[in-house]
């Protein structure tokens, strides 16, 4: 999963070091679009939901799949109090070898696929992966065709920060990784002299 | 046990440190007509045996569908089974709902057992007069488990409970090490002759006995009477054919030879098989 570390404050590019993808439980990471502190609040649900599940001390565990469904139900009652918690979530998780990936809108929309994306992601990321995602890809491929969805939205998406992280789970655990840049390519002669093609003052 | 002036009241503690009401309530449920359970690594099979008031009446139903993944056989106050089999499925329905997974068996049996403690530490409530026996799937493997009125629970490989359930017992206990790896329809066999083991002399035909199964790839359900007595037939033909002083049950083989006797005058006709009147 990829994320980058802007947290927006209306049209403002407020905050530049939010991590908007957390692990939880044994098994699963979570990542959010939208309000941060309706995903602290999420993220919240979410230690208690896991600390219960602990506290039985029976050897199951919650994996995922029933952390995404658990999250479909809290998303879509709030939505029917018209009182959203204004996120998309990605969920990842592997259990039992068992690989998971799931979405869930902020009006309880959810569905699993082979690649998922929230807000811009969805039209600018989505039609890459379905041409490029295949399901051998190797972890390096697989952070190259992230990467790659990340740099157009990067230069396509005004509220995108070049600062981004990849998170990793497998069934050994969640790893992720640190915060690092984009090589982005501005010497586009558009860019040089921008006014010598133009009429009038600008 | 005898009466004495400890016993009136659950909320009530004997000297000896005991909770007589609840030690009756556990008494309850060997009263009960028999329920078995045995399992192996990848299935479960619960038998009861049919109890009814009398010729004219249908048997009470001891063996519930809880969910495609745990049923339950009781024995004991059938109502009281039947109110807790509700809870059950609710639990399992509403677990499903908020995870779309299955709830684990261990959890069920835990929230069960919580819900039995409650009626043994409030003055206005009784104990649940009933027993049950926990057969279900989970990701950890097959269980078997066996709550009691007490509020306790133990995880068997095989156990019986109810009345005449000593024999069964007896005769789980000298085969259970081969449960694990054993065949379904070894399994089913072995539960068969567990409850025959409790009808001591009666003849065994499906209409007496009910057996449940849950396994990998095989959701929880009822074995219909024609299956069951169609196995009941396979075997006492092989009983026939062993040398009764070779059979396992050697101490049974008395009984053995008589039920052969019987079984060789039934043949295999269902007609006279069927209760007078079946539901």
């Amino acid at each position: 999963m990829a994320a980058d570390m802007g947290g927006s404050y209306g049209s403002t590019l407020r905050y530049k070091s939010v991590e908007r993808m957390k692990p939880f439980g044994k098994h699963s990471l979570l990542g959010a679009s939208g309000e941060i502190s309706d995903f602290q609040e999420i993220l919240h649900y979410l230690d208690e939901l896991i600390l219960y599940d602990n506290m039985w001390d029976d050897g199951n565990s919650l994996g995922p799949k029933e952390v995404h469904n658990y999250l479909t139900r809290v998303m879509y009652n709030r939505r029917n109090k018209f009182n959203p918690l204004w996120n998309s979530l990605v969920l990842g998780g592997v259990k039992n070898g068992n690989k998971y990936l799931g979405t869930v809108s902020m009006i309880g929309v959810n569905f699993e696929d082979n690649h998922v994306a929230t807000g811009f992601g969805n039209h600018l990321a989505r039609p890459i992966l379905r041409q490029e995602w295949h399901e051998n890809l190797s972890f390096e491929d697989g952070v190259k065709l992230l990467e790659k969805c990340m740099h157009v939205l990067l230069y396509r998406d005004r509220s995108a920060v070049n600062k981004l992280q990849i998170a990793k789970i497998t069934k050994e655990g969640v790893t992720i990784h640190q915060p690092y840049s984009l090589k982005t390519y501005w010497e586009v002669s558009a860019f040089e002299n921008p006014a010598q093609g133009a009429i009038g003052s600008w | 046990m005898f009466r004495n002036q400890y016993d009136t009241d659950v909320t009530t503690w004997s000297p000896a440190g005991r909770l007589f009401q609840v030690e009756y309530a556990m008494e309850a449920v060997k009263q009960g007509s028999a329920a078995i359970g045995l399992r192996s690594k990848t299935h479960v099979v619960l038998g009861c045996v049919n109890k009814a008031n009398s010729e004219l009446s249908s048997h009470q139903k001891k063996i519930f569908k809880v969910d495609d993944h745990i049923g339950v056989a009781i024995a004991g106050l059938t109502a009281d089974g039947r109110v807790l089999s509700r809870y059950m499925r609710n639990e399992c329905i509403n677990y499903s709902f908020t995870y779309e997974s299955p709830l684990p068996v261990g959890r069920l049996v835990v929230q069960l057992a919580d819900k039995a403690q409650v009626c043994t530490q409030r003055s206005w409530k009784r104990p649940y007069g009933v027993g049950l026996l926990v057969a279900g799937l989970d990701e950890s493997g097959a269980h078997l488990y066996y709550n009691c009125p007490s509020g306790n629970y133990f995880e068997y490989q095989a156990f019986a409970i109810g009345s005449r359930s000593q024999a069964a017992k007896t005769y789980l206990e000298r085969r259970f090490e081969n449960f694990t790896d054993s065949s379904r329809d070894d399994l089913v066999k072995d539960a068969i002759t567990a409850i025959r083991e409790t009808l001591q002399g009666e003849t065994l035909k499906s209409s007496i006995c009910t057996i449940a199964v849950v396994g990998v790839g095989e959701p929880f359900h009822v074995l219909d009477q024609g299956t069951v007595q169609q196995i009941i037939d396979t075997f006492e033909i092989a009983a026939e054919q062993e040398d009764p002083a070779t059979e396992p049950d050697a101490a049974t083989g008395q009984e053995a030879a008589t039920e052969q006797g019987t079984a060789a005058d039934q043949g295999g006709s269902t007609d006279e098989g069927a209760a007078p009147m079946d539901i």
